[in-house]
């Protein structure tokens, strides 16, 4: 990756840094997704955006850039990639999965911040993400306390950070609450990019972003299959991947993907045998590189069959339906849609519960594991009574509450093992 | 078939060789930075036709060994159905970490908790209070036995417990209340922990935690029920692991080689 030293450098990294950071994820990369077995061929196509992670897809954002298209760096599924396509931006999901940065991150956070917080302002006080310096502006959504509170802080870091509210409770003032806010960031792209939302650019935007969710919804649905045809790690790594790839060209490869898994099915092949336990992943986001609890339990035999997560069905579910003739109307649709997303900072939010077990039925899984992330409140407390509900519906759950660290992997891995050994079909 | 069980813990190592369902020998030893050692050592001499691991270093010793290995839950299940065939929860204080177990009526495993991923409320943490203390295990058990009163101690971290107890024992507070105020921090996090699944009776406490009196009278108080303690309580999963060994049901468990190697 020398060629693009001078790319990093002119946008303000920490070379040295950068280069053990990359020296880490390439050897994590290697141990946990090139040493599975029997993986799609077409999966080349997502190692070679791993492997450009910083590379190649950081160059297009620079020329994305040069063309005078904004970049939009997001945390979060709440804030439509529609209407940053509507204004010809590009969108880039920001969250972080790696254990990096903690003690420069504490210097502006509490110790007891979730990991997915902490490692974003650990990559940006040590000058490590080139997608948050190529970023003209970061898009802080307000969800938990943790974050909201957390985006006043960003601004030392990051000179635009926008924000925007996301209501707790859906009922009429929440969605027109929302519906405000969208209209409101409509107008900040509008202003940013010189460029106005019309109801065709919006439109467009509509059906890039749908055609990429069906891609995933296809894949979810072909994960369903006995024996799996994919892994868990790899259908985990496709969706984490979906937050910052050219949606296009991610959409394409997803969908060839597709064809090759659905020859697999026809032909009965799976990536673990079809008696493997399967189980269903329920919790937190897990951004790029938080693969450690799929690597642990796919190591102990089992098959991860689906996420319900916002990197996963919860971020994928549903579709904007782009009726109307106003862009009023087409933003009413995205209201629609985005507010059927079942994240546990709403309360009531029975849905998440309904939605993962009829992901587990469909996915003929043998339990869920509930994945939070330790100082997460909203899912943490959630936990205990989704845990009770599917119990109650005969479907064995497994609560694990963890971070980024690896400090926890043998306690996790006797957790898990032990899950797998009461579930075994 | 003689089966070697080995139970390698955070701070012991148990070896339970079973034959036919018939328990011919165990030996408990304390754990070092060699764990493969302590094992090779623990077999010396012993005869058997395989090993079966379990405990944190199952993986390690299955490489070296190139045995099975299974989680101290499922082995800690099985020691506990041979020893009483009626029992339906398992308490297990180990070491390093507390594990509450519940069986259906099929001793399958219905449901398990553990605690989190630091030593509070487990074995270390009074092996840790009772250096504080200045008492050596067995008379820190006697002094919570014999307490007239508890001193309540709230922190639950080891590290903030031991400043807690210095503290204490900076204002004079009798070390016998202290001994017992920590053996029911230790209880009532254990008990915390039943609450999450459903005990039913026949209740059975293992592990090295079931050694310790004061700990079993806390436990059984708690539980304003009868619980069984095995006359050694600490080979139980060691026993659990030895008697999975004979028959492993095909299909059951993946192959030595697809598990994880620590």
């Amino acid at each position: 990756m020398s060629e693009y030293r001078q790319m990093w450098a002119d946008l303000g990294l920490d070379l040295d840094k950068h280069d053990a950071l990359l020296a880490v994820l390439g050897q994590a990369y290697q141990d946990v997704y090139l040493s599975q077995e029997g993986r799609p061929e077409a999966m080349g196509y997502f190692d070679f955006v791993m492997s450009e992670v910083h590379g190649l897809r950081i160059e297009e954002l620079m020329d994305a850039k040069a063309q005078g298209r904004p970049v939009v760096g997001t945390f979060c599924v709440f804030v439509p990639e529609e209407l940053i396509l509507a204004v010809d931006g590009v969108c880039v999901g920001l969250c972080a999965g790696a254990d990096f940065g903690t003690e420069a991150a504490e210097a502006y956070l509490p110790r007891n911040t979730c990991a997915l917080i902490k490692s974003v302002f650990g990559f940006a006080a040590e000058r490590v993400c080139p997608y948050l310096a190529a970023a003209d502006v970061l898009v802080g959504e307000y969800t938990c306390d943790g974050k909201k509170k957390a985006y006043e802080e960003l601004t030392a870091l990051h000179p635009a950070v926008w924000t925007m509210d996301v209501p707790q409770v859906k009922d009429e003032w929440g969605t027109e609450r929302y519906r405000r806010e969208l209209r409101r960031f409509a107008g900040q792209l509008e202003e940013l990019s010189g460029r106005e939302i019309t109801v065709e650019s919006l439109r467009h935007g509509i059906e890039v972003v749908g055609a990429k969710r069906a891609a995933l919804q296809r894949l979810s649905r072909l994960r369903q299959a006995v024996p799996s045809p994919v892994s868990g790690l790899d259908g985990l790594l496709i969706n984490q991947i979906s937050f910052y790839d050219d949606p296009a060209r991610f959409t394409a490869s997803v969908n060839t993907l597709c064809d090759e898994l659905e020859a697999r099915i026809a032909a009965s092949e799976g990536v673990a045998p079809a008696s493997a336990p399967r189980i269903l992943l329920s919790g937190c986001p897990m951004a790029v590189p938080n693969w450690k609890v799929h690597h642990l339990l796919e190591s102990a035999g089992a098959v991860v069959v689906g996420e319900e997560s916002c990197v996963g069905d919860r971020g994928t579910q549903g579709t904007v339906v782009p009726e109307g003739d106003t862009v009023e109307e087409l933003i009413d649709a995205l209201v629609e849609r985005y507010l059927t997303i079942d994240c546990a900072i709403f309360t009531p939010n029975p849905t998440r519960a309904r939605h993962a077990q009829a992901m587990h039925r469909e996915a003929s899984a043998h339990g869920i594991i509930h994945y939070a992330l330790q100082f997460c409140g909203p899912y943490q407390v959630e936990a205990t009574g989704f845990e009770r509900t599917l119990e109650a519906e005969g479907v064995p759950v497994l609560r694990i509450d963890t971070d980024y660290g690896s400090e926890d992997t043998e306690q996790l891995r006797t957790r898990m093992e032990a899950f797998v050994e009461r579930i075994r079909p | 078939m003689r089966v070697a069980g080995l139970d390698i813990g955070s701070r012991t190592v148990k070896l339970a060789v079973v034959e036919d369902g018939t328990v011919l020998h165990t030996a408990v030893t304390y754990n070092t930075h060699d764990p493969v050692a302590v094992c090779n050592h623990l077999l010396e001499g012993v005869a058997f036709d395989r090993v079966v691991s379990t405990g944190y270093g199952r993986h390690l010793i299955g490489s070296h060994l190139g045995c099975e290995a299974l989680t101290e839950i499922r082995a800690a299940s099985l020691g506990a159905r041979h020893l009483l065939p009626t029992v339906r929860t398992l308490l297990d204080i180990g070491g390093q970490d507390t594990k509450v177990i519940s069986l259906d009526a099929d001793g399958r495993l219905q449901k398990f908790e553990m605690n989190d991923k630091c030593a509070a409320g487990t074995g270390r943490f009074l092996e840790v209070m009772a250096v504080a203390l200045s008492y050596d295990m067995g008379e820190f058990v006697d002094a919570a036995l014999t307490a007239p009163r508890a001193q309540q101690v709230a922190a639950m971290c080891t590290v903030f417990a031991e400043s807690e107890v210095i503290g204490a024992v900076a204002r004079q507070v009798p070390r016998d209340e202290l001994a017992l105020g920590l053996h029911q921090s230790v209880a009532r996090r254990a008990l915390g922990l039943l609450r999450r699944i459903p005990v039913r009776d026949d209740v059975l406490f293992c592990g090295g935690g079931a050694r310790n009196a004061a700990l079993v009278r806390l436990v059984r108080e708690g539980l304003d029920r009868e619980v069984h303690v095995p006359a050694d309580p600490q080979v139980v999963a060691a026993m659990g692991a030895a008697l999975e060994g004979p028959a492993p049901p095909p299909g059951e468990r993946p192959a030595p080689s697809a598990l994880p190697r620590a």
